[in-house]
C-alpha cells in the first residue's frame, strides 16, 4: 500500500489532490477528502460545480488527470467501473439506468446476476435464492406491488427507488446517490428520501449524495461538502456548512439575493 | 422473509423448474413427432427439413447474439469451419462416425472464434458486422485459393456411418434428417437453458444498457466473447450437419450470401423463441424452393418479399406471435 493512502480503518474514502479538466472547464481543482465508515455524506453545489465528475471519478467512469483516490485502504484510481463495483462501491444515477422492457423483478434479478462472480449457463437467473433477496430489497423499497410490471410503464419515483434498490443488491459498503430525489414532486420527495434512508439504515453504510434541495440535506445529511467551480468551498455540519458565506453566495444564492 | 414476500416470489419460483421440464417435454414431443412424419415424408421433403434444421442451428447461434444485441454477418467462416473439419475428418483421417463428424464440426468452430473472440466482443452495431463480415470474406478467400481443400470446387464426402453401423441406400437421407433434428432439439433445448440462465440474463441487459451492468459489476466483454463463442459452437455443429447431407463442401459455405441467409433467418425468427428460428429456418428452405422451382430466376425476389411482410407485420419476428412482449 502506498505511503499516501491511509489504511482502512475509519476511512472508508479518501479523495487526495485530485484534479479533472474538461478542455478549460475545471471539473475538480485539487480536491481532498476524506468520508470516515458509516457516514451520509451530501455533495452540493450549483450546475458544473464538479459534484457528478467526482462521483463519476470515485466509480471509475472518468479518470482523474491526477491525484489518487483510495477506497477501503485499495488505490482504486485506474481500475474499471466493474472492478471498484466488485470491492463494494456502488451507485445510481441521476436519469435512472433500468432496462425498460423487463420487469421490476427481473431488472432486480439482472442485479443479482451481474453481482454473481460466477455467470452460469445452467443456473436459472430465477433461482429461489436470487427471488427471495430480490423479494427482500423490493420491499425494503416498498417496491413489492410493483414486481410485475414493466419497467417503462413506473413513474419517475418508483423508477429512481428501483434504480437505488438495483445498486443495492451486492451490499456495496459506499453507496454513492446522484441526485435521488431530482423529477420529482415537492411532496413526494421527503417520503422518498424516508424510504431511501430506512432501506439503507438496515446496512452498515457510507453513503454519499448529490443533491441540490438544502432541506433534503439538511435532514438527512450528517455531512456537507460544498463545491464550486471544481473546487471544495465549505466541509462541515450542515449547520456550519450551509451557514459559510462562500456556501451562501455560490451554492444557495442567499448573499446574491441579500 | 416476510409473508407477503413469500406469496409475492411464488409465481417466480414456480416457473423456473417446471418451465425446464415443460421445455424438455416440448422438445421431445416435438422430435417424435418430426421423427414419426418423417418416415411418411417424400424424401425431397425430408431433405429439406434436414438443411432447414442444419442451417437453423447456425441462425440459433446468431439469434444468441442478436440478444446481445449485436448481429454477425460472417457467421459463414465458423460454419465452413465446421463443414470443412467434418469433411476432412472424413476424406483425410477416415473418421465416418456422423455424430463424431458433427461435434468435431463444433469444436473446430469454436476453435476458430475463439481467438476473435475478444477482438469482437469490443465493438457493436456495423462494426462488428463488417468485421465478422471481413473474416469470413477472408475465410472464403483462402479456401478459394488452397488447392488442398477443393479450391473453388471443393471436395465431396462419403457416406457416414452411425454409431459403428453403416447406412444403408434407402435409410441414409432419413438416418441424417433423424441425427439432424436429433442434434437440433438437444441446441434448442441448451440455448433455452442458456437463455434463462443468469448469463442469459446478463446477455439481454447487455443488449439495452452496457453501462449498468458494468455499474452492477458484469462483465460486457465477457458476456460477448462467450456469446460469440457459443454462437460459434452452434454454426460449426450446423456446418458439418449439412456437409454430411449434401455429400459436398465448397467456399460457397463462407460466402456472404451464406452469412446473409443465416441473418435472415434470424431476423425473420426474432430473438425470442428457439423454436422460432426452426421454424423460420424451414420457411426459408420452402421459399426457397418453391420459388426456385417456379419462378429460378427471381427466387430472391420473393424471399425479399416476404421478410418485407414479416417485418411490417411482426417486427419482433415469428416467435413474438406465441411469446409475450417482455425480456425473455
Amino acid at each position: 500500500m502506498s505511503a499516501d493512502i491511509p489504511a482502512a480503518g475509519s476511512t472508508m474514502l479518501h479523495v487526495d489532490r485530485v484534479n479533472k479538466r474538461f478542455g478549460a472547464v475545471v471539473a475538480a481543482a485539487d480536491i481532498t477528502l476524506s468520508i470516515g465508515r458509516g457516514e451520509c455524506v451530501s455533495l452540493i453545489g450549483s450546475n458544473g460545480a464538479g459534484k457528478t465528475t467526482l462521483v463519476n471519478m470515485v466509480t471509475g467512469y472518468l479518470k482523474p488527470d491526477d491525484g489518487r483516490i483510495a477506497f477501503d485502504g485499495r488505490d482504486v484510481t485506474a481500475l474499471a467501473p466493474r472492478a471498484i463495483t466488485r470491492l463494494g462501491v456502488a451507485r445510481s444515477f441521476q436519469i435512472p439506468q433500468l432496462y425498460g422492457d423487463l420487469t421490476v423483478l427481473d431488472n432486480m434479478l439482472v442485479a443479482n446476476a451481474c453481482h454473481d462472480q460466477r455467470l452460469s449457463f445452467w443456473q436459472p437467473a430465477q433461482r429461489p435464492q436470487a427471488i427471495d433477496r430480490a423479494e427482500r430489497l423490493l420491499e425494503r423499497f416498498r417496491l413489492s406491488e410493483h414486481r410485475a410490471r414493466r419497467v417503462a410503464e413506473l413513474p419517475g419515483g418508483v423508477r429512481k427507488l428501483l434504480d437505488i434498490a438495483m445498486a443495492l443488491t451486492g451490499a456495496p459498503k459506499l453507496l454513492l446517490l446522484d441526485e435521488p430525489t431530482s423529477g420529482v414532486s415537492a411532496e413526494e420527495k421527503f417520503p422518498m428520501m424516508d424510504t431511501i434512508m430506512s432501506a439503507l439504515g438496515q446496512e452498515a453504510m457510507t453513503v454519499l449524495f448529490v443533491e441540490h434541495d438544502m432541506e433534503i440535506v439538511e435532514r438527512y445529511a450528517s455531512r456537507v461538502v460544498a463545491f464550486y467551480a471544481g473546487r471544495v468551498i465549505a466541509d462541515g455540519t450542515p449547520e456550519a456548512a450551509l451557514g459559510a458565506d462562500d456556501v451562501r453566495r455560490y451554492v444557495t444564492g442567499e448573499l446574491l439575493a441579500e | 422473509m416476510t409473508a407477503s414476500a413469500t406469496a409475492a416470489s411464488a409465481p417466480a419460483l414456480a416457473r423456473a423448474t417446471p418451465r425446464r421440464f415443460g421445455v424438455v417435454l416440448l422438445a421431445a414431443a416435438a422430435f417424435v413427432l418430426l421423427a414419426a412424419a418423417g418416415y411418411v415424408f417424400p424424401r425431397w421433403l425430408t431433405f429439406l427439413l434436414t438443411m432447414a434444421a442444419g442451417n437453423g442451428l447456425v441462425s440459433l447461434g446468431i439469434v444468441a447474439l442478436m440478444r446481445g444485441g449485436v448481429v454477425p454477418f460472417g457467421q459463414g467462416m465458423v460454419f465452413a469451419a465446421g463443414g470443412y473439419t467434418a469433411a476432412l475428418l472424413y476424406n483425410k483421417l477416415g473418421f465416418t462416425d456422423a455424430l463424431g463428424l458433427a461435434v468435431c464440426g463444433g469444436v473446430a468452430a469454436v476453435l476458430v472464434a475463439a481467438p476473435f473472440a475478444p477482438l469482437l466482443s469490443r465493438y457493436r452495431g456495423i462494426f462488428f458486422a463488417m468485421l465478422t463480415l471481413a473474416l469470413s470474406m477472408v475465410a472464403y478467400g483462402l479456401l478459394m485459393k488452397l488447392d488442398a481443400l477443393g479450391g473453388s470446387d471443393g471436395f465431396n464426402v462419403g457416406r457416414p456411418t452411425l454409431l459403428g453401423q453403416k447406412l444403408p441406400d434407402d435409410r441414409v437421407g432419413y438416418t441424417l434428417y433423424l441425427l439432424t433434428i436429433f442434434v437440433a432439439t438437444i441446441a434448442a433445448v441448451a440455448m433455452r437453458v442458456f437463455f434463462d440462465s443468469t448469463r442469459g440474463l446478463v446477455t439481454l441487459a447487455v443488449r439495452e444498457n452496457e453501462l449498468r451492468v458494468e455499474y452492477l459489476g458484469g462483465s460486457v466483454r465477457r458476456a460477448m466473447a462467450i456469446n460469440f463463442v457459443v454462437a460459434a459452437f452452434c454454426a460449426g455443429l450446423g456446418g458439418a450437419l449439412v456437409v454430411l447431407s449434401l455429400g459436398h463442401i465448397e467456399p460457397n459455405f463462407s460466402f456472404w450470401t451464406t452469412s446473409g441467409e443465416f441473418v435472415f433467418v434470424a431476423i425473420l425468427a426474432g430473438w425470442q423463441s428457439v423454436a422460432a428460428v426452426f421454424i423460420a429456418s424451414t420457411v426459408l428452405e420452402i421459399v426457397r424452393s418453391f420459388s426456385s422451382a417456379y419462378f429460378p430466376n427471381t427466387w430472391q425476389l420473393a424471399l425479399g418479399l416476404f421478410l418485407l411482410f414479416v417485418i411490417r407485420f411482426l417486427p419482433r419476428g415469428i416467435g413474438s406471435l406465441w411469446t409475450k412482449r417482455r425480456g425473455h
